[in-house]
């Protein structure tokens, strides 16, 4: 249960973050969003964002914060298996359910939903 | 930036400029991040059950289970997209429903719908990473630069 209250916490607080960065420095949705995925990805540098997992859970995951991490894990567990090269082909290991899902399903969104207006 | 756009006009643009800032209504940043630490955080405790359901009922170990629960997270925010839920809510929530993945996955399917009229090619094929472009490429560069900073100065990490 505690799980879900940090859950809460942290991913509201991501969100908060992210709602400060458009409405405080009047930031654009799209620059906020990739300011945020390079933070994900330097905080995971910093070895800070897996224990922040650990800690909330979804509330971690589920950010695009956690897009970063991802990639930046995905990057790391290549590089120590195959080297220089894993940096190239590791990248996108983890994320690419992600990045596929949405794909598909938006796709067939578009084959079967009408546009408004 | 704001500056040198400032200094190419001419003085009566900005006059202009200066009214139409004193006449911007100010954005009520408190109610704002009120507003979006709820909705995010509620997207973060479905987020939760869903993965609990995965690792708990299912039995599915925790690292597929949470890329299991991206995935459906993505696809409710399409459906949710698709029936014009998602994008009400991000109107009332702000970045609470834009920081979340499934604000991600809520960009790419309106665009995506949005384009569809321009053909399947180059509308929804070719704009439908007009918003979530931007995450993947600086994500990436982002990344790239982390990781290959960590065998720099871990030289040992690789092959051990």
């Amino acid at each position: 249960m505690t799980q879900y209250i940090w859950a809460f916490i942290i991913g509201g607080l991501i969100c908060v973050i992210g709602q400060i960065m458009m409405d405080g420095f009047k930031l654009t949705p799209a620059h906020t969003m990739a300011t945020l995925v390079v933070l994900g990805a330097i905080t995971d540098g910093l070895g800070l964002y897996e224990p922040l997992i650990k800690f909330a859970g979804a509330g971690a995951t589920i950010p695009i914060t956690s897009f970063g991490n991802s990639l930046v894990h995905g990057a790391m567990q290549e590089l120590k298996e195959s080297g220089w090269v894993g940096l190239m082909t590791g990248v996108f290991k983890l994320t690419s359910a992600g990045i596929t899902a949405a794909i598909f399903f938006s796709f067939f969104a578009a084959l079967f939903v009408k546009p408004k207006g | 930036m704001a500056n040198k756009q400032l200094k190419k006009m001419t003085p009566v643009q900005q006059e202009y400029q200066a009214l139409a800032k004193k006449h911007e209504p100010p954005r009520p940043l408190l109610l704002n991040c009120i507003k979006a630490f709820f909705v995010g955080g509620l997207i973060c405790i479905v987020g939760q059950a869903i993965q609990d359901i995965y690792t708990k009922s299912l039995k599915i170990p925790i690292n597929n289970a949470a890329t299991a629960t991206v995935a459906t997270m993505i696809l409710l925010s399409v459906i949710l997209t698709s029936i014009g839920i998602y994008d009400k809510l991000g109107q009332w929530a702000g970045a609470g429903s834009a920081v979340p993945v499934t604000g991600f996955a809520n960009s790419m399917a309106s665009a995506a719908i949005e384009h569809r009229s321009e053909g399947f090619v180059l509308g929804v094929g070719g704009q439908m990473f007009k918003l979530a472009g931007s995450v993947i490429v600086f994500g990436t560069v982002a990344a790239i630069i982390v990781a290959a900073l960590h065998l720099l100065f871990n030289p040992n990490l690789s092959g051990g």
